[in-house]
């Protein structure tokens, strides 16, 4: 088989539960260059990177490697055709050493003594690209960026000529990442075709040969990025021109509801995320937190709903110090929540309506007599939630699950607003959801700051930031990069802000810019 | 007294053997993922399938691979219900060991008291076993011992040394990532259960054809529960199951011998599961990273989970 | 080519839940009746003799409902268990360790005390006794982080030893011609029994009243709720505000009390003194799980769903004695009627099709 000079997508579409979440998507890469994919997270990059990579198949389209039709079912069936792809978060075995990892998806590993045998394979692969990997230490020992290498090595040691890399700067440190930026050059050299995946403008254009950007679901151009300005890149990445749809009608910045000093907070791994954020919301204003998603921002929110501990620094609700308080008593401070990923944080799927509505408030005299839950307030609550929020089901008795998305959002957010909180924090609220749910949710969040409420909403969608908020914080690697007033002529640059290029200083982060040929 | 040594340390070999065996398959099946407590059943269906094939032919031998067999087949329920039904793990293995024990005590109840004609007996390894007091102990046992451990070794070998090891450690620690790099992790599980119910079975046709002197009702005796805090003890690693295994047997075979000492038998019998636990309170106290469990142990996976 | 494909089913009326039980027991029945078959036994004789041996008869029907108050009591506190996901395989030893407890209320104050003093005292000792045990499993797993299975396995050896070393030892009565048994219960301390069968009532409605508490404290209850989000997600559990360690405390609280009642439920009521754990225990511990798992783990079922599995205990003895079938005979009726409900169980939450395999 002729090695991969070539690889096309033609026409791919895949749809999830009715929504279309790569819609007819062509792209092309070609041998010693390197595509960017550029996109918000939602745009459909992984998506269409996954049925590349055979863990999907597209319900029509076609990929063509060398001009020949292929089909990619399984993701050994991806490796045979010399496609590798290194996922954003590493698919790899912590306890296992880093042969051992590259070993598993070998294809041509020997049976017995798979280790001794690929060293030296693995060890002439490390010397070619320069990288510098110990063969016998246990995944957990390694840095970000040398799980990385792993990573990449398995890929190349299977003949991956297509190399796919999933947002591969979202971990590192900027040591790390120049480092990663030299090995990705020495593979464009030696022929390779390569994917990046990611949201930094700056990476894409100083790496990549050409760009084609995604926006919800559809590419919205092809560029070469040569020349190319930053903010034409932000513009296709966040789309059109916002047109105001909703009024919102100027409100006094008076009483302050939070206040956040100088946090600081760990991360799954271990290490700040959140890298020293003050900032404060008042009543009768919207906050928004921009940024594209693992940049901080949900460790944020964890720390102000109680979810996640505060390192250092301090949150207070009207005055009261709330810093690594119980989540049940920064409810009780009037913070109310509509978490990320509402499945999984904000309902119990097999328990009835009536149940989930109470989630967080089953404990207030409201709802119990004394160690009972008086279901008849419970229920009828639930009914004026249902009518107020416009939550489609055919009863309160439905298990919650059955709900579709939209309406379980709406629930959630009923649940959480019908308290009249101080503070509500929303993080992506919107997210997947339908035209009429969007619209709704986001007039409630509106009521809200208009009936005296603070809202912090965390959200990807610049359209839902810029309509909604008062202020907004950009944040990127855990910091604001700025928080600008919606009226504030800089807004434009919002996107290079979540991009990361505005207000970072080009000392070591940045890679110097290529020579456009 | 050197007899008595002698004694003691070969009986301890036959106490353990069986629980190595069943240990070994046990480690397989949890390392690629899958909580098997269906081995005291498994165990009964193995003892109970030589006991009779071996009645009936005449030939130990046609027993030990029938049992085998047998202990692969009944396993299939446990295998199928984990890992395409994705059960509860601990439900179905319990549904197993009930299963096992049921047939084995319906099918033996004809032969109880009667004893096997030709029996799996104790091999004399030659010179070996002449060698003193280190001989009659080690080599002068029962093939069931040399087998176990020389599979104990074989096993821990496979599962370091081979590709086909690092396949199903892989699957029990991270299913996921073993999955994109194109391996079948169903396949890899339901072959470690089955796998892991030859082992079991095997084990009970020790208990059958060569440990006791006929066929008796509760053939098995709560080894195969000991088989599962083996396993944890031996932090899944076969070669220090072998230690385990007759340290456990040591302590059965110890228990009536102090008592004339003062020392309570049943206090000595505690000691087994005591020390399990103990194991484990220091290894949760520690990083567990180093206690070895295999990450996902007894975590249904669904292929392509989004 | 044909291709399974599963999905997961929205919606599943009680009745489809009720038939599709049904069916997966009549499908067990089915398979339990082949096995007999290839044994050499007459299945439609065997059943025949189980059903008239336990329901068929007023003595059969009386020996079923002793059998199923231990079931009753073990089978409601572990539907509390699972319904949190805390897999308690523990409660045989939980059970023992209440008849341990009991039994030294009863023999030490018993003589001192009427009938209706000491009774509720040995009750509430075998509550605190089999707690006591319950909790050790749960604080293994709150504080080490140990699997809950394997902690309470463990345990259950370890208790069943304890036993056989004080009934050999400290506990072991002079009268009883060197067997390990302790000394007889006093008798104030043994409970009455309904007459003309062994069915201790006192224990029989403790059971009854228990399992409605259950019930009501499970699905009418605060704590209940949180137990139930706990089950269904600890992720919400925690982000609303649950204690997931107090709550967890109290569940093994009551699963272990209500197993270590049934523990002295057996020996005052049936026993009356202490002997091998085998005895008093006879594998409630183990049964009580499939009482559970049948009852869809409501305690109000559990009654309905005891009764049923102490039939097949009674029946089982009765095709013991009159085929000579081996006690272990039951192990195959639970063992098998456990494999297809939760397969029925898989049934009902999923869909599977069998689709032609399209060409992409």
């Amino acid at each position: 088989m002729k090695p991969m000079e070539t690889l096309e997508m033609i026409d791919i579409s895949k749809s999830f539960h009715g929504v279309r979440a790569n819609d007819n998507i062509n792209l092309k890469v070609s041998s010693g260059e390197i595509l960017g994919l550029l996109g918000e997270n939602g745009a459909g990059k992984t998506t269409l990177m996954n049925i590349l990579y055979g863990l999907y198949q597209p319900d029509s389209g076609e990929i063509r490697i060398n001009g020949r039709r292929v089909t990619i079912d399984s993701p050994r069936a991806s490796l045979e055709h010399g496609i590798g792809m290194v996922h954003q978060h590493f698919m790899l075995v912590q306890n296992h050493t880093v042969i051992e990892n590259i070993a598993l998806g070998y294809t041509r590993a020997p049976g017995l003594f798979p280790q001794k045998k690929i060293r030296d394979h693995i060890l002439s692969f490390s010397k070619k690209f320069n990288f510098d990997i110990d063969p016998d230490k246990k995944i957990w020992q390694l840095s970000a960026g040398e799980q990385q290498r792993v990573e990449i090595v398995k890929a190349l040691v299977n003949g991956a000529r297509l190399l796919i890399l999933d947002e591969p700067t979202s971990v590192l440190t900027p040591q790390e990442t120049r480092d990663f930026f030299e090995i990705l050059e020495r593979m464009r050299t030696e022929g390779q075709l390569i994917i990046l995946i990611s949201h930094k403008l700056d990476e894409i254009k100083n790496l990549c040969d050409r760009v084609t950007v995604l926006r919800k679901g559809q590419v919205v151009g092809h560029a070469e990025t040569c020349g190319l300005d930053k903010r034409e890149l932000a513009r296709m990445m966040i789309g059109r021109d916002v047109v105001f749809s909703f009024s919102r009608e100027k409100m006094p910045r008076e009483e302050k509801v939070l206040e956040v000093r100088d946090v600081t907070v760990d991360g799954d791994k271990g290490y700040p995320v959140v890298k020293g954020i003050s900032f404060d919301v008042y009543r009768n204003e919207i906050l928004g937190i921009a940024g594209v998603s693992g940049n901080g921002q949900r460790e944020l929110v964890e720390a102000i709903t109680g979810l996640r501990l505060v390192n250092s620094g301090s949150i207070s609700v009207n005055g009261v110090d709330i810093t690594n308080q119980s989540p049940r008593k920064i409810h009780n401070n009037g913070v109310s929540h509509v978490p990320e990923e509402r499945i999984r944080f904000g309902i119990a799927p097999n328990l009835f309506l009536y149940e989930n509505a109470i989630l967080k408030q089953h404990h207030q005299k409201k709802f119990s007599r004394r160690a009972f839950l008086a279901y008849g307030r419970i229920k009828a609550h639930t009914k004026q939630l249902i009518k107020d929020f416009q939550v489609a089901t055919p009863s309160i008795n439905v298990q919650t699950k059955n709900l579709s998305g939209g309406n379980i959002q709406k629930l959630i957010l009923g649940r959480e607003i019908a308290d009249q909180p101080d503070l509500l924090v929303a993080s992506h609220p919107t997210y997947g959801l339908d035209v009429g749910a969007t619209e709704y949710l986001r007039n409630q969040l509106l009521k809200r700051r208009e009936e005296g409420g603070a809202v912090l909403l965390v959200s990807e969608d610049l359209d839902e930031i810029l309509e909604l908020c008062d202020r907004i914080a950009v944040i990127f690697q855990g910091r604001f990069m700025g928080i600008l007033d919606s009226d504030d002529p800089l807004r434009t640059d919002i996107g290079l802000m979540m991009a990361g290029t505005k207000e970072l200083e080009p000392k070591d982060g940045a890679h110097a810019a290529r020579h456009c040929h | 007294m050197e007899e008595v040594i002698i004694s003691v340390a070969q009986r301890t070999l036959v106490a353990g053997t069986p629980l190595l065996i069943g240990t070994i398959g046990e480690i397989i099946c949890e390392r690629s993922g899958i909580l098997n407590l269906g081995v005291e059943g498994v165990m009964a269906v193995g003892a109970v399938t030589a006991f009779i094939v071996t009645h009936h032919t005449g030939n130990p031998w046609l027993g030990f691979c029938a049992a085998i067999l047998a202990g692969m087949l009944i396993s299939i329920v446990h295998a199928f219900a984990s890992v395409s039904l994705q059960s509860n793990q601990v439900v179905s293995g319990l549904a197993l060991t009930m299963l096992g024990l049921g047939l084995s005590g319906l099918l033996g109840k004809p032969y109880v008291g009667k004893p096997l004609e030709v029996k799996i007996n104790a091999l004399a390894i030659p010179l070996l076993a002449d060698i003193p007091i280190v001989g009659p102990i080690f080599f002068n046992q029962s093939p069931f011992f040399y087998m176990a451990v020389v599979l104990a070794i074989g096993v821990w070998f496979v599962l370091e040394h081979t590709l086909l090891g690092i396949r199903i450690r892989s699957a029990g620690e991270n299913p996921k990532a073993t999955e994109t790099q194109g391996v079948n992790v169903s396949l890899v599980r339901y072959l470690s259960v089955l796998v892991g119910g030859g082992f079991s079975a095997m084990a009970g046709a020790h208990l059958s054809t060569s440990y006791s002197k006929s066929w008796i009702e509760g053939m098995t005796a709560g080894r195969g529960w000991i088989v599962i805090a083996l396993t944890i003890f031996a932090l899944w690693n076969p070669t220090r199951a072998i230690l385990g295994a007759f340290l456990f047997g040591g302590i059965f075979v110890l228990q009536y011998l102090l008592q004339p000492l003062g020392i309570s038998p049943n206090f000595l019998a505690m000691l087994p599961y005591i020390t399990t636990l103990v194991v484990l309170l220091v290894g949760g106290l520690r990083d567990s990273r180093r206690l070895n469990a295999p990450a996902m142990l007894g975590e249904p996976y669904r292929r392509g989970e989004r | 080519m044909l291709r399974v494909t599963v999905t997961d089913r929205e919606q599943i009326s009680a009745a489809g839940t009720f038939f599709t039980l049904v069916l997966a027991l009549a499908a067990g029945l089915l398979v339990i009746g082949g096995i007999f078959l290839c044994c050499g036994v007459d299945p439609l004789f065997a059943f025949k003799k189980i059903v008239s041996g336990s329901f068929g008869s007023l003595y059969g029907f009386k020996e079923t409902i002793t059998k199923a108050i231990p079931l009753i009591l073990i089978g409601g506190g572990l539907a509390v268990a699972f319904k949190a996901k805390f897999w308690n395989i523990g409660a045989e030893s939980q059970l023992l360790m209440g008849a341990i407890f009991g039994t030294w209320v009863g023999l030490n104050w018993g003589p001192a005390l009427p009938g209706p003093v000491i009774v509720p005292l040995m009750f509430l000792a075998g509550f605190i006794g089999g707690a006591l045990w319950g909790l050790i499993s749960a604080v293994l797993k709150l504080r080490f982080a140990i699997n809950e299975v394997i902690s309470t396995l463990m345990l259950n050896y370890i208790c069943a030893e304890f036993l056989t070393l004080l009934i050999v030892g400290p506990w072991k009565s002079p009268k009883k011609f060197g067997f390990p048994y302790t000394d007889d219960l006093p008798a104030s301390a043994m409970l009455s029994l309904l007459p003309g069968s062994r069915i201790h009532t006192f224990t029989l409605i403790l059971a009854l009243v228990a399992m409605v508490v259950l019930t009501v404290m499970l699905f009418k209850s605060r704590f209940g709720y949180e137990v139930r989000v706990i089950g269904e997600n600890p992720d919400a559990a925690k982000y609303a505000g649950i204690d997931f360690t107090r709550t967890t405390l109290l569940i093994m609280i009551i699963s272990g009390g209500m197993a270590g009642m049934a523990g002295v439920g057996e020996v005052a009521g049936l026993h009356h003194y202490l002997s091998y754990p085998d005895t008093i225990s006879s594998g409630y511990g183990f049964t009580a799980i499939i009482v559970a798992w049948l009852a869809k783990l409501n305690p109000c079922y559990v009654v309905f769903s005891a009764i049923f599995f102490a039939g097949i205990l009674v029946g089982g003895d009765a095709i013991q004695i009159s085929l000579g079938l081996p006690a272990a005979t039951v192990d195959i009726f639970n063992g098998t009627l456990l494999i297809f409900l939760i397969m029925g169980d898989f049934f009902t939450k999923n869909r599977v099709r069998l689709l032609s395999k399209e060409k992409v």
